[in-house]
C-alpha cells in the first residue's frame, strides 16, 4: 500500500533504516572518532591498526568512522560495541592498546576495563560518562549524536528519529514551525543572540516568492571548532534544521557557507546532501508533498570578515567580501537582493529538536532569557579540553572546575577569555557569572563563537590583548576609518606597552580610542575588536601599569621586560646542558665552575630554561624589581 | 505615503523629500555635517569615512547620517559631545594616515580635510596618534594628471566617477585592511591601464591625491 502522507513515508524509511542499523549491531563494531580533532591526534592510524588487527585475526567486526565525542583531551578515541557488553569508550589509543583490545575484547571476552574511559550505557560493571563529575553538568542536545553515529550513513541518523521533525512539520502549516521556534525563544548562536524566530518572521513578511536560507559555517575565530565538529559528526541535524526553516519561510533554495579550510566538513555535508536527496528529503516534492527545497555548498574564501552577514552575502555574489551598512536587513534584501535568513550552524541544529520535542521542552533547559544549551570549546590551562555542552545559566566556575576538571597541577586561576577576538577576559571575581547572552555581555565578554580559554598566572593580560588585536588588525577589511586605522594604533600601543614603553597618558588614550572604535566602526568586527582591551583594562589595569611604570611583566611573558638568570646555588656545575642549548653561545662557565648568562648575547629563546634538568631547575626568568646581582649593579 | 516629511535638525524644522538620506537633507538646507565618502547617487552608501555622525532622538548611539533615511518627526542633533568626540577621533585617525604637507599639495586651500578642520575647529596637526609612515610610488604617467596615494583618504569618489560616470572601470579598491588602496587592474601605471585619460578623477578627488599636473606647478 502506498501513501502520500509524509509521516507514513517517513515511518517506512525509519523502520528500514533501523533494521539495517540493528543488523549491523549484531556483530561487534569499533567506532573511531575521526573528526578533524581526532585525525590531528592520530585517529587515522588507529583506524588502520584496528582494520589490520581484525583482519589478521580473521574476526568478524566492523570499523566505523564517527565524529567528535567531545573528550578531545583523550584522543585518539574509540568506542567498542560488542553484543552482550555495554558499549565502552577507550582513550589515548596507540598500536599496542589496539592490539590488546582486538585480541582480548573482540577476540576474547575481556573488555579490558583498566583502559576504558567510560561505558556509554548504564550497566552494573563500569561507570558511564554521566557518572563523571562533568556528566552532571553537561546536557547534550545538539552534540548528542556526535561521535556515536556514522556521519556518512543517513540511516544512522534516521534510525535515531532523524528527519521525524521534518515529517511531522510537513503535515502542518508552515506557520506552525515558525510559531514553535518563536515560542522556544531560540537565540542565534553565531554570537549576537538575536532571536531566530523574529528573523524568520521578518523574511516571511518581506513577501515575494524567492527566498534563501543560508547557514553560516565560516567559523573564523582562532581556536573555535564546534561548528566544524557538528558538520563533520552530525551533518543531517543541520540540514534538517535548514529544511524546516525553508518550509517555515517558503524558500526553495539554501546554501551552506563553509570555509574552504574545512575539507572534511565539506565532504561530509556533500555526502549528506546527496543521500538526503536520494531519499526524497531534499529536492522536489519532499516526502511526497508539494514542498521543494534544495541545498548547495558554497566554499568560503577564508577571510575572517566573510563570516559577517553582509560580507558573506557579498562574497557569495562574487564581490569582495566586505561588510555593508545596514539597513536594509538581510531579511528584506539579502542574497541576490531577495529576503534571506542567515543563521549559524548551531542555531539550525536546535531546530529539529525544538520541533520534535516542542518549545516547552526547550525552554525547560537553560534560563528564561537564554533557553537551551551553550556549546564551548574548552582550551588553555584546563584539565579536560574539548567540546562541552552545558545548559545556559551554568556558572563559569562550574564550567571550568566541574566540567573542565579545573586547572592542571592545582595552578591558580587568573582569567578566562570568552568569545575569541571579539570577546573579553574575565577575572576570578566574575567566575560566578551565569553563562547566558545577557550576563556575559554585562560582564564585558560575549558568548561569541564559544571559544573559552582558561588562563593562569603565567599568562600576561597585555600580551593576550596584543595577540587578539594582531588578529583583528590583520583581518580588518579596511573599509572604514575606525577599524582600518584605529586597530593599527591600538595594536601599536599594546606592542609599546609590552616593551615597557608609555607614560601616564598612554592607558587613558588607549581606552578612549578603544571606546571610539567600538562606537564608530561600520561592522561588528571593528565594534567588537576593542573588547579584549576594554575588559583587560577594566579588570587587570595594574598589570598594564606594571609594564609601563615599573618596566615589569608580572607574568614573565613579555620578552623585552624579562631576563634569564642561572641561580648559582641551584646550578650543578657538573652539567653542561644549557651551554649547548644556547643558539648564541651566551652561556659561559665562570672560574668557580658555575654557569652564567651573558645578558648582552642572550636572545631570550627559553632554550636553556627548558634544557636545564628538572632536578636542578637552575635557570629562571626574572623581571624587575627582582634582578640578578650583576644586573642590579648595572642598573645602579 | 506623502512625498515630504518634516524633520528637526538642530532645532530647525525642515521639510525634506521622503526617502532622502539624512546627510543630504541637512546639506541641502545649509546644515553642515562633515563627510568624505558619501555619494548622492549611490544607492548603497559606502559608509566608510565615519565622519558624518549625528545623534537621533530615541537612538542609543550616534548614527552615520549618510546611511539613515529621514523619517517624519525625526529629531536630529549634529553637535553633541558624543558626536563631536567620534568625529574628532575619526578625523584624527584619517590625518594620522595622510601625507600632511599642505604647502606642497596642489589641493591646498581647496581640500575637504581643511574644510572639515575649519568647520569643526579641529587642528590638522593632531598629536594623539603617531603618523603612520609608508612609502608610495607617485604615478605621473598620464599626461594631464597624477596620482599620489600618500594623500588618498579612500573616500571612493574617484572609483565611483570612473565606474558610473566615465564608465571605464579602470580603477578600483584593492587589498585589505591598512593596505587598502585605489589602484588599476594589476596595479599598472594609469597610462597603461584602460583608463580613458579623462580627468574625472582629478575633478572629484576631495583631497590632493588625484590632481592636475598644472595645478601642482
Ligand atoms: C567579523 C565577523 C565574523 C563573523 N563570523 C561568523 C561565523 O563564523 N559564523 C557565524 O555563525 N556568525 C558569524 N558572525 C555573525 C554573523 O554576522 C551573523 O550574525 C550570524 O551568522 C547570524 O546567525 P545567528 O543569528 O544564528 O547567530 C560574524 C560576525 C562578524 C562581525
Ligand atoms: S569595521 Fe573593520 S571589517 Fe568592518 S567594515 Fe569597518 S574596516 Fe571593514
Ligand atoms: S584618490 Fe581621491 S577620490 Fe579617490 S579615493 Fe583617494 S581621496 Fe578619494
Ligand atoms: S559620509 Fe557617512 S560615513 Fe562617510
Amino acid at each position: 500500500m502506498s501513501s502520500n502522507n509524509p509521516l507514513d513515508l517517513y515511518r517506512k524509511m525509519h523502520d528500514e533504516a533501523q533494521a539495517r542499523i540493528k543488523s549491523k549491531e549484531d556483530k561487534p563494531q569499533v567506532l573511531i572518532g575521526t573528526a578533524t580533532c581526532g585525525v590531528a591526534a592520530g585517529a587515522l592510524q588507529v583506524r588502520d591498526d584496528f582494520v589490520r588487527e581484525i583482519e589478521e585475526k580473521g574476526l568478524d567486526a566492523e570499523v566505523v568512522e564517527v565524529g567528535c565525542i567531545g573528550h578531545c583531551y583523550a584522543e585518539p578515541l574509540a568506542i567498542i560495541a560488542k553484543p552482550g557488553f555495554p558499549p565502552v569508550c577507550y582513550g589515548y589509543l596507540d598500536e599496542g592498546l589496539v592490539h590488546r583490545l582486538v585480541e582480548d575484547f573482540l577476540g576474547g571476552d575481556d573488555p579490558s576495563y583498566e583502559y576504558a574511559l567510560a561505558a556509554l550505557e548504564r550497566n552494573d560493571v563500569f561507570p558511564t560518562f554521566e557518572d563523571f563529575p562533568r556528566g552532571i553538568y553537561e546536557e547534550k542536545l545538539i552534540l548528542e549524536n556526535c561521535g556515536f553515529i556514522d556521519a556518512r550513513d543517513i540511516d544512522s541518523y534516521i534510525s535515531r528519529e532523524g528527519y521525524s521533525a521534518l515529517a511531522t512539520a510537513l503535515t502542518q502549516e508552515p506557520q506552525a514551525v515558525l510559531e514553535e521556534v518563536k515560542a522556544a525563544n531560540l537565540r542565534g548562536r553565531g554570537g549576537a543572540g538575536f532571536p531566530a524566530g523574529l528573523k524568520w518572521e521578518a523574511a516571511i513578511k518581506s513577501g515575494g516568492n524567492e527566498k534563501y536560507v543560508i547557514c553560516n559555517a565560516d567559523e573564523g575565530d582562532p581556536g573555535a571548532f564546534m561548528d566544524r565538529s557538528i558538520l563533520e559528526s552530525d551533518p543531517h541535524l543541520v540540514i534538517e534544521g535548514m529544511i524546516l526553516c525553508a518550509y517555515a519561510i517558503g524558500s526553495q533554495m539554501g546554501y551552506l557557507y563553509i570555509r574552504a579550510e574545512y575539507p572534511r566538513a565539506v565532504r561530509h555535508v556533500q555526502d549528506a546532501i546527496d543521500q538526503a536527496r536520494e531519499r526524497g528529503l531534499l529536492g522536489s516534492s519532499i516526502l511526497g508533498t508539494e514542498f521543494d527545497f534544495d541545498l548547495e555548498i558554497f566554499q568560503g574564501s577564508g577571510a575572517f570578515v566573510c563570516g559577517e552577514a553582509t560580507a558573506l552575502i557579498s562574497s557569495m555574489e562574487g564581490r569582495m567580501g566586505m561588510p555593508q551598512s545596514r539597513p536594509p536587513r538581510l531579511a528584506s534584501r539579502g542574497f541576490r537582493g531577495m529576503p534571506t535568513v542567515l543563521n549559524n550552524v548551531k542555531t539550525f541544529a536546535y531546530v529539529p529538536l525544538i520541533i520534535h520535542h516542542g518549545a516547552e521542552w526547550f525552554k525547560s533547559i537553560g534560563t528564561e532569557e537564554s533557553p537551551g544549551t551553550a556549546v564551548f570549546s574548552l582550551v588553555g590551562k584546563v584539565a579536560n579540553t574539548g567540546l562541552v555542552e552545558v545548559p545556559m545559566g551554568t556558572s563559569l566556575r562550574q564550567l571550568i572546575y566541574d566540567v573542565g576538571g579545573g586547572l592542571p597541577g592545582n595552578r591558580d586561576f587568573k582569567a578566562v577569555q570568552i568569545g575569541g577576538p571579539s570577546g573579553g577576559c574575565l577575572p576570578e571575581s566574575a567566575l560566578d557569572v551565569p553563562i547566558d547572552f545577557d550576563s556575559l555581555h554585562q560582564a564585558g565578554a560575549i558568548m561569541g563563537s564559544g571559544g573559552l580559554v582558561v588562563m593562569d598566572q603565567d599568562d600576561c593580560m597585555v600580551a593576550v590583548s596584543r595577540y587578539f588585536l594582531e588578529f583583528t588588525q590583520h583581518e580588518s577589511c579596511g573599509k572604514c576609518t575606525f577599524c582600518r586605522i584605529g586597530t593599527k594604533h591600538m595594536l601599536d600601543t599594546l606592542v609599546d606597552i609590552t616593551q615597557g614603553k608609555g607614560d601616564t597618558e598612554t592607558l587613558g588614550l588607549l581606552e578612549e580610542l578603544a571606546e571610539d572604535v567600538r562606537d564608530g566602526s561600520l561592522c561588528n568586527l571593528g565594534r567588537t575588536a576593542p573588547n579584549p582591551i576594554l575588559t583587560t583594562l577594566r579588570y587587570f589595569k595594574d598589570e598594564y601599569k606594571a609594564h609601563i611604570e615599573e618596566g615589569r611583566c608580572p607574568a614573565l611573558v613579555c620578552r623585552d621586560l624579562i631576563l634569564y638568570y642561572i641561580e648559582p646555588p641551584k646550578c650543578s656545575k657538573l652539567c653542561n646542558v644549557c651551554v649547548g642549548s644556547c643558539p648564541t653561545e651566551a652561556i659561559f662557565t665562570r672560574e668557580d665552575g658555575l654557569k652564567e648568562i651573558d645578558q648582552e648575547k642572550c636572545v631570550k629563546c627559553d632554550n636553556c630554561r627548558k634544557a636545564c634538568p628538572t632536578e636542578y631547575n637552575a635557570v629562571v626568568k626574572l623581571s624587575p624589581p627582582v634582578l640578578p646581582p650583576q644586573k642590579e649593579k648595572a642598573v645602579k | 505615503m506623502s512625498e515630504y516629511v518634516n524633520i528637526t535638525i538642530d532645532d530647525r524644522q525642515i521639510k525634506v523629500r521622503a526617502g532622502e538620506k539624512l546627510l543630504w537633507a541637512a546639506l541641502d538646507n545649509d546644515i553642515y555635517i562633515p563627510h568624505l565618502c558619501a555619494i548622492r547617487e549611490k544607492e548603497r552608501p559606502n559608509a566608510g569615512c565615519r565622519l558624518c555622525f549625528v545623534e537621533i532622538e530615541g537612538d542609543t548611539r550616534p548614527a552615520t547620517s549618510c546611511t539613515r533615511t529621514v523619517e517624519d518627526g525625526m529629531v536630529v542633533r549634529t553637535r553633541t559631545p558624543r558626536v563631536d568626540r567620534l568625529v574628532k577621533t575619526a578625523f584624527e585617525l584619517i590625518l594620522s594616515d595622510h601625507n600632511l604637507k599642505c604647502r606642497e599639495c596642489p589641493a591646498n586651500r581647496n581640500c575637504a580635510l581643511q574644510t572639515i578642520a575649519k568647520k569643526r575647529g579641529i587642528k590638522l596637526r593632531q598629536g594623539r596618534f603617531k603618523t603612520i609612515v609608508r612609502e608610495f610610488e607617485l604615478d605621473e604617467s598620464p599626461d594631464d594628471f597624477a596620482f599620489d596615494r600618500s594623500r588618498c583618504v579612500l573616500c571612493g569618489q574617484c572609483v565611483w566617477a570612473d565606474r558610473e560616470v566615465a564608465k571605464t572601470g579602470a580603477i578600483g579598491f584593492a587589498n585589505r585592511g591598512l593596505n587598502r588602496v585605489v589602484t588599476t587592474f594589476r596595479d599598472r601605471p594609469l597610462a597603461e591601464s584602460n583608463c580613458a585619460k579623462c580627468t574625472f578623477y582629478a575633478d572629484v578627488c576631495p583631497v590632493g591625491a588625484f590632481y592636475y599636473k598644472k595645478a601642482a606647478e
